[in-house]
Order: C-alpha cells, then structure tokens, then sequence
C-alpha cells in the first residue's frame, strides 16, 4: 500500500504493509463503541453511487477506461482534500492478504478485493485481479472511504461509530460536493443520479445501521424484525453486508429503494421511525432477559470472558460468537473490566486477515488457532490490567 | 434448442418485428454469422442497424401520447451508445452507460417501479455544479428538472405521498415532502409555482 499526500504524486513504492499494520495500530473510528444508543448500535454508515460522465459504466468499461477512470479519481479525490490525509491504494499493488484486510475492514467489498464488477457474473465483461481499480481511505479514524471502479465507478462510504447516520449524511454530501466540483455525475433528471444497477439509481444513497440484537436473536423476535423490515423495503443483512450471513448476531438494516426517496426523507424514515424501534425492542428483550433469566445470561457471558481469557485454539467463528456475548456483557453492564473499542477491536482482529498482518507472517488455519487464541488472551489481560 | 440447420446447438436468438409481424429467429453462432447477426456487444453499431431496415426503437418515453403497452422487440433494443442489449442487460442485471437509460427508458419503467416501491422519479439532490450553472444562465433549469410533464408527474406523486403521510398523520414526514414540493415548484416556469398553502400541520 502507498501512502499519498494531498498532492498529486508519482506512487510511491514505500514499504508494502506498512500502511496495513498503520491502519490496524491506529484503528478506525467506528469501532470506539462509543455515541448515541452504543449499547446496541455499532455503527452508522452512508454510501453514495456515482458514475463519472462521459466513460461507460463498469461492464463495458474497456481495460484503457478503467485505467482512466482510476488516474482521474486518483487526481481529482486527492485534489478535493477529503480528509486529513488520504491514503490511496492502487489495489493491483497490494498483496491478497491486505486486500482482505481491507474487506475485513469494511473498506472495500469482497468483489472489489477480487477485481469483479459487484456481485454479478457480466457476460464478457473484464474481471479479475489485475483489472484498475483502487480505494482511498480518509485518516485517520477511516470515516471514509471511496472504491474506484467496483460496481459503479465510485463508492463513496461515510461510516460514523454509534447511531448517526444524520451526521454521516452530512460529511457525505459536502464530500460529494466537493468531489462534484471536480468531475461530472452522470446525472438524468428523470432517473436522478444513474447507476450501472437500476436498484441503485436515483439518490444512489444506501443508509446501513450495524445492530448488535443478540437479546432479539435469542428470543427468536429477530424473525419479527426481518419481516417488519422487509415489509418495509429495509434488508437485513450480515456483518459483512450483502451476501453475508449474520455473524456473532450483528445484523445491518440498510434501505433498499433508492428512487422516488429524497436522502432526508429516507434518513428521517430510518433515524426517527425504524432503527429507534429496533434499539428499544432489543432493550426491552435484554430487561426481561436480565429479569426472568439473570443467572442464566450472567453466566454464559462470563463463560465467554473466560474462554477467551483461558482458551488456547479458537476459531474465528467460535472467537467471534463469543465477542458478541462479551459485548453484551459490558453493554448491560454485567462486566466492568473490558470496554466496548477492545470487544470491537478483537472482532477484526479475530479475522484471518488481520490476525496474520498483526503476527506479520502467514499461517496455516492450525496455526491461526493458536495464534488467535494467544491473541485473545493477550488484548484482554491486557485490558483488565488498564482498568483495574 | 436446435439451430434452423439442424445441426448444433440455438444459442443467439433473435426477435425482429417487421411491419407488425414478429420474426423469431434461432440460431447456431456459424448461421448467425452467415446472417450477419453478431453476437458481439461491440461490434459496428451502424452495419447492425443496416442489416435491419426497420430497427426497433428505443420505445417511447412514458409521457409520449400512445405508448404500446410492451413492443415484442423489447429484448432486442440495443444502446446506440454502448451496444448492451436489453436482454443483455436482463441477463447481467447491469446497464452499459448513461445511455442505457434513455434507450430502455421504456421497459425500464415497470422494472424501476418494482424495484423502488412503485417511484418512477428522481426526488432528492441535484448535481450542485450543474445546479448553478442553470441559475448562471447557461443551462436552462428545466434540462435538469426535466420537461413539464416529467415535473408535472413529480409534483404530483409528492402530493400523493404528502396525503398519504397526513393520513397516516406522519405529520414530520409530510412537512419534509411539502419543503421538497416547494423547492421543485419555485423553480421558474414551473407548473407547480401557484401552489396552495396547505401545510399539513395537525
């Protein structure tokens, strides 16, 4: 990865990884666990689709357009002094690992790690490893991030810890302005901004709320909420978005319809009628969890803190279901000697990518286990220690 | 299915609609090649349109007068732009360019109605740049806003969507469509300019 100025430069071939371990030292803002309704809300995020006037859309961009298309972004975001500093990463020059590192976390779609236009199969179309395309990444604290030439020729992503997503529509549309400035949207006054995906077209605007439901999800209420929302054209997805399975009972509840919606209808939709139902249904099960079955769930999250503490091989998927429940442990105050950034920290630490980018060296699954495990072990002693 | 020689196997397949008359046609890639059908995205636009005396149009924009309620040569409308087909696009789910839009702008319209809760048009923000180049003088607005008729439709679906909002007394929700009815009817020339003040305050 290559670190970038404000100003336009020649790549710079510094020390690859470097920036990996940066980003997993410095962390992302969005995993403080901390703003409004953090005890379930992880995060907040927006993300905009645009398309660059006068080039074809992704599928039948030739190999010379999306080279284009990548050096015009490069120059033009790099211009517009996004955030503090932007960090660009031409993802042809990264190892497989960082690209997964980034997918872990949330940067970039596992379609844009692997070079493919979206989730779908294009007849012909250009995909692959070494197809241009990049991402640039705002720091510090990642609260933003832009994928050039994914399914649309940018993705731009505001991602704010807690519940805000009025303030991530904020940062994002003075983004999107200045980006505007720059360079033309291809724009129809009948269908709004247009999208390589008709599901996307119009205010190109996708609201997503990461929510820990782990009480809702135990009582089986969670079906509930899925059908609310899809009668409501929300969906409900994993930790990973699209496609993904809902891991450690982290769900996102994103819209779905992007026409005929301004962004602050849909906003006031989302921030003041939907989500706000959710947070309470997901309290009020914890209340009457810690009410009829008290025992019951101080054990099991205290099991949790000690196999974490105690275990010596642990599996991602084992480490991750049981941050879920130390999480909900320090969320109904329950356990007092972790907090939330380290629960949230160790969520991606866990992944395979960033466990092997922090051990700097590659492993095999036996000894990711193990490593894992030591890391767990590690993070959380020394956590207690700093707050005892 | 076989191919009309009988011998390999039908993978291009071609619907024409000549003088009202539907012309299918199945095809094995040699025969079609023979036929001067490509089966190529990015072959010479202007030779296919050639070949087809009668090219089938882009369909009528949905405000046109009579609109036939679904040209059989639908799947075959091709961008003059990038070439995607429209059966290409049903088969991939995504568009070529900007384009595709106005060449599918007709069955787009039952697609885009399914996949956003029955909305037909753009209401939300409006590229800043090109926003005030209109008010500069350069651009006339309505080539951002669309014709009086496209408007004419936007306003009033927002007025549905206002009553719909008062009669489920979202009374906050009704207020912001009402601020966007007004930013839309302010706009000059604009047939929603003369609107009445029914702020739907409870």
């Amino acid at each position: 990865m290559n670190e970038k100025p404000r100003q336009p430069a020649e790549p710079d071939p510094n020390q690859p990884g470097q920036t990996a371990l940066e980003l997993i030292n410095t962390g992302a803002e969005w995993l403080r666990g901390t703003g409004r309704a953090c005890d379930v809300v992880v995060s907040s995020r927006v993300r905009l689709a645009r398309n660059l006037a006068g080039f074809p859309f992704m599928p039948r961009a030739s190999r010379v357009d999306r080279q284009q298309i990548v050096d015009l972004c490069h120059h033009k975001l790099v211009e517009a002094e996004l955030a503090d500093r932007l960090l660009w990463i031409d993802l042809r020059e990264v190892s497989r690992l960082d690209r997964n590192l980034l997918v872990e976390r949330h940067l970039i779609s596992q379609a844009h790690a692997r070079g493919k236009i979206g989730n779908h199969s294009v007849t012909g179309g250009r995909t692959g490893e070494d197809e241009p395309r990049a991402v640039a990444v705002g720091l510090p604290g990642e609260r933003l991030s832009i994928m050039v030439n994914e399914e649309d020729h940018l993705r731009i992503q505001v991602v704010k810890s807690g519940f805000a997503l009025a303030e991530a529509l904020t940062e994002i549309d003075t983004i999107d302005d200045r980006i505007e400035a720059r360079a033309d949207y291809a724009f129809h006054p009948r269908f709004g901004y247009l999208t390589a995906c008709p599901t996307n077209v119009g205010t190109g605007i996708r609201f997503g709320v990461m929510l820990h439901l782990p009480a809702l999800k135990l009582t089986g209420d969670i079906e509930k909420v899925t059908r609310a929302a899809n009668d409501m054209s929300l969906a409900v997805r994993g930790f990973y978005g699209e496609g993904s399975e809902p891991l450690g009972d982290f769900f996102q509840i994103s819209n779905q319809t992007t026409l005929g919606k301004s962004e602050r209808v849909l906003l006031h939709d989302l921030e003041h009628e939907i989500i706000p139902k959710v947070i309470e249904y997901e309290r009020v099960s914890r209340r009457q969890l810690l009410e009829r079955r008290g025992e019951a769930i101080a054990d099991q999250v205290h099991r949790a803190l000690g196999v974490l503490t105690h275990a010596r091989l642990l599996a991602t998927d084992e480490a991750t279901r049981l941050l879920s429940q130390l999480r909900l442990g320090v969320a109904m105050g329950l356990i007092e000697k972790v907090d939330q950034q380290v629960v949230h920290n160790l969520m991606l630490l866990v992944q395979p990518a960033h466990l092997q980018r922090a051990s700097g060296r590659n492993m095999t699954q036996a000894e990711r286990r193990i490593a894992r495990a030591e890391l767990v072990r590690n993070r959380l002693a020394e956590a207690m220690t700093r707050r005892t | 299915m076989k191919c009309a020689c009988g011998k390999n196997e039908a993978t291009i397949h071609e619907i024409v609609v000549v003088d009202g008359v539907v012309q299918e046609k199945h095809l094995c890639p040699e025969c079609a090649e023979t036929e001067g059908i490509s089966p190529d995205p990015h072959a010479n636009i202007a030779s296919l349109l050639a070949k087809h005396a009668q090219p089938s149009p882009a369909g009528p924009s949905l405000s046109g007068p009579v609109a036939p309620r679904r040209p059989p040569s639908v799947r075959s409308v091709r961008c003059s732009a990038c070439g995607t087909t429209f059966s290409q696009f049903k088969n991939e789910g995504l568009l070529g360019c900007a384009d595709c839009y106005k060449a599918f702008e007709f069955p787009l319209g039952p697609l885009l109605e399914r996949a956003h809760d029955g909305a037909t048009h753009h209401v939300g923000k409006i590229p800043r740049r090109a926003l005030a180049a209109s008010r500069g003088g350069d651009l006339p607005i309505e080539a951002l806003l669309g014709s009086l008729e496209e408007r004419a439709e936007r306003l009033a679906t927002l007025r549905k969507q206002i009553a719909e909002a008062v009669a489920a007394e979202h009374y906050e929700r009704a207020a912001r469509l009402r601020d966007e009815l007004r930013a839309l009817g302010s706009a000059p020339s604009s047939p929603g300019a003369d609107l009445p003040e029914d702020r739907p305050e409870a």
